[in-house]
């Protein structure tokens, strides 16, 4: 066994993407890589989701109403996304179950699958309070139906699932559900931003680690999460805004047919609205964002421990191109510009939302590639290479097109979720 | 079922499960399975002896089923080489499997450094290896409790139940953790557990030509290793971190992190 093993010339995990200058040692290399850049700003878009779609639920900001509904079936589609990167970057994930099996609540991610599930449950049980008028009145449109399709009599199982055995939609069951719908969302509000401050922790607790160990980075991965979700979620609703538009023209879809189906002019109507007021949130959390960056950044600058050497060489000479232009100026400064100015559009907040979600990669990119950039050691730095075209598996999850996979799913589930679950609705059909 | 019912049955069995439940503590397997309590180990580098001869790294590698070209190792050696202007060059090519051959210094990227030796100031060897800490970061941050301290001060990875997530791998501020390229676990140094219970020495201990490593029972005020610690001027590697190592170094420059 001996023998056989150690004649081997071996490839270490981290060898493929770490290019290793002056004094690193031996055994450090690049491990969390592009799919743990992948895990806080997919769970970060999830978290922000939610809370966008909480204003309106719990706060009552009712000019938000439809934009929330939209938030909150997209979080439900961005949920098992916030999953995939960690399960890509296990080593063995076939044993990825241990961490609900045996538990030691001494790590800062063993907790993370009951948070992430009370999280999840959360969110469907919202969705299906929100929806449940719907799923009867489907069902029992369906089922009224003299000879249904295959396809249809499909739909009707999967609605009459969906209703969980409550037919009840009096307008005092509805209300009720109105009621206990505000509720959850309540108690979302603050589960999302564990989850997320959760992912924070992760980081901020590794003491080894000079550039992550902040208590700030809890309360920055909170502030960016919303960010990033407020202005996914702005992007993706305006785009399908534009395709209902487009529908709403040419008739092409069923919906679009109805004789009380919204006109392209109200849709525009519409969405101008609900993006100018979620953008407003959207800068609110950015202020928050940016300052408590900056703040942790003056702070090692002004305090200078002794990783202040190696972090400064890091931060202003080697990823400054990263750091302070990619994140700062383009994801974070030129939107913030655009948002402010005079006579904003929705042309140009959508262009914003963009650039502030590359600005929201770029801080996640910065601090997990960036924390791995210098060795511990403090004489030595290591330089990452992503992986794009894979010669093995793991190159492959681990590179490129592994973390665009990680990119599209949710796209995909959402297409499916609206199938059953459609984000826009007629006023009546849900609250 | 009226609610006071209700109450009273939850009540119940609650109390009737917990009664089986409290007696699984009554045994601790910690305790039934701890061989030597009494038992502390520690390890003692003199680095004044180390000569960079990479034996230790050889013989590791062979015992512990580590492949001798994977660009890792449980245990390397550093050589610290300062000029009289006062520069430091730090190199470790290939963790010193095959020593220190060659006096220029591997700066890594395919580059090196020429050092003329008459320009050298200081120059001294540094073994390195897992510090088996009193209060370990990487168990602490392992999510599955696959990584864990033995009674008798050794800190062992399960390789059956280990996610491969590389917490602890970035929790170790000493870098003793890596991925092993075979079984794609987190793979650290075990003082050669399987030696040790053995009542033989470790592999690297037993390798080095010059007693420059060494091992003892912490415990026992007897033993001559104890009593170094003890007795001489010893020093740990990054004690900032609060980690408590207990692998102990003679002639530790502050330079050496």
């Amino acid at each position: 066994m001996v023998g056989q093993i150690a004649q081997h010339a071996m490839e270490v995990h981290g060898e493929a993407w770490t290019i290793k200058e002056l004094f690193t040692l031996p055994n450090e290399y690049i491990y969390w890589s592009i799919q743990i850049v992948m895990y806080p700003f997919m769970t970060g878009l999830v978290a922000g989701a939610f809370v966008l779609s909480s204003l309106y639920h719990v706060f009552g900001v009712e000019k938000l109403k439809e934009i929330a509904r939209f938030s909150l079936v997209f979080s439900f589609a961005l949920l098992p996304v916030a999953m995939m990167p960690l399960m890509l970057h296990l080593q063995q994930p076939f044993r990825g179950i241990n961490v609900l099996m045996t538990p030691h609540f001494t790590s800062a991610i063993s907790a993370f699958g009951i948070v992430f599930l009370t999280y999840a449950s959360i969110v469907a049980s919202e969705i299906w309070l929100v929806y449940r008028k719907y799923f009867v009145q489907m069902a029992q449109e369906l089922m009224a139906k003299q000879s249904r399709s295959f396809i249809d009599g499909f739909r009707m199982m999967v609605f009459q699932a969906l209703t969980l055995g409550a037919w009840d939609i009096s307008p005092e069951a509805v209300e009720k559900d109105h009621k206990a719908c505000k509720i959850m969302a309540g108690i979302g509000i603050p589960v999302a931003c564990f989850l997320h401050g959760y992912a924070g922790f992760i980081f901020g607790s590794v003491k080894a680690n000079a550039l992550w160990m902040t208590p700030l980075m809890p309360v920055i991965f909170i502030c960016s999460a919303v960010v990033s979700g407020v202005a996914l979620c702005i992007l993706t609703y305006v785009i399908v805004q534009e395709i209902r538009k487009y529908m709403a023209r040419s008739k092409m879809a069923r919906w679009a047919r109805d004789a009380d189906a919204p006109g392209a002019e109200e849709l525009e109507a519409t969405k101008h609205m609900e993006v100018m007021i979620s953008s407003n949130y959207l800068l609110y959390f950015m202020i928050a964002a940016m300052t408590l960056e900056i703040l942790d950044l003056i702070f090692r600058g002004y305090t200078q421990v002794k990783s202040w050497d190696i972090l400064r060489e890091v931060i202003m000479e080697r990823d400054f191109f990263k750091i302070f232009i990619m994140q700062y100026t383009i994801g974070n400064l030129l939107p913030f510009v655009m948002m402010i100015l005079p006579g904003r559009t929705v042309r140009r907040t959508t262009i914003a939302t963009v650039l502030v979600l590359f600005g929201v990669f770029m801080m996640r990119y910065n601090v997990v590639i960036g924390g791995q950039a210098f060795s511990l050691s403090f004489a030595g730095f290591m330089d990452y290479h992503l992986p794009i075209i894979p010669h093995n598996f793991e190159t492959f999850k681990e590179g490129l097109f592994g973390a665009l996979t990680v990119v599209v799913t949710p796209f995909v589930l959402f297409y499916f979720i609206n199938m059953f679950i459609p984000a826009f609705l007629k006023e009546e059909t849900t609250h | 079922m009226e609610r006071r019912e209700f109450l009273k049955k939850c009540i119940l069995v609650v109390a009737g499960a917990s009664v089986p439940v409290s007696a699984l503590t009554l045994i601790d397997p910690k305790k039934v399975f701890a061989e030597n309590p009494d038992i502390q180990w520690a390890f003692l580098v003199d680095t004044n002896k180390c000569v960079g001869c990479g034996f230790c790294v050889k013989a590791c590698k062979v015992e512990n089923d580590v492949p001798l070209d994977a660009n890792v190792s449980r245990t390397w050696v550093e050589r610290y080489v300062y000029t009289k202007d006062d520069r430091r060059y730090v190199d470790s090519p290939k963790a010193a499997l095959n020593g220190f051959t060659e006096s220029r210094i591997d700066l890594g990227r395919g580059e090196f450094k020429d050092i003329d030796p008459k320009s050298v100031g200081k120059a001294f060897f540094v073994p390195k290896l897992c510090n088996h800490c009193s209060s370990p970061a990487c168990t602490q941050v392992c999510p599955v409790g696959a990584t864990y301290k033995t009674d008798d001060g050794v800190v062992l990875v399960d390789r059956k139940w280990c996610i491969g997530c590389g917490y602890c791998i970035m929790a170790c501020p000493y870098a003793a953790r890596f991925f092993h390229p075979v079984y794609n676990v987190a793979d650290k140094c075990t003082f050669c557990y399987h030696r040790l219970s053995k009542g033989l020495d470790s592999a690297c201990v037993n390798a080095c030509p010059f007693g420059a490593r060494k091992m003892g029972n912490i415990h026992d005020k007897e033993d001559p290793i104890t009593q170094i610690i003890m007795n001489e001027r010893v020093g740990v590697l990054k004690d900032e971190f609060g980690t408590k190592p207990q692998a102990f170094y003679i002639g530790l420059a502050q330079e050496v992190r």
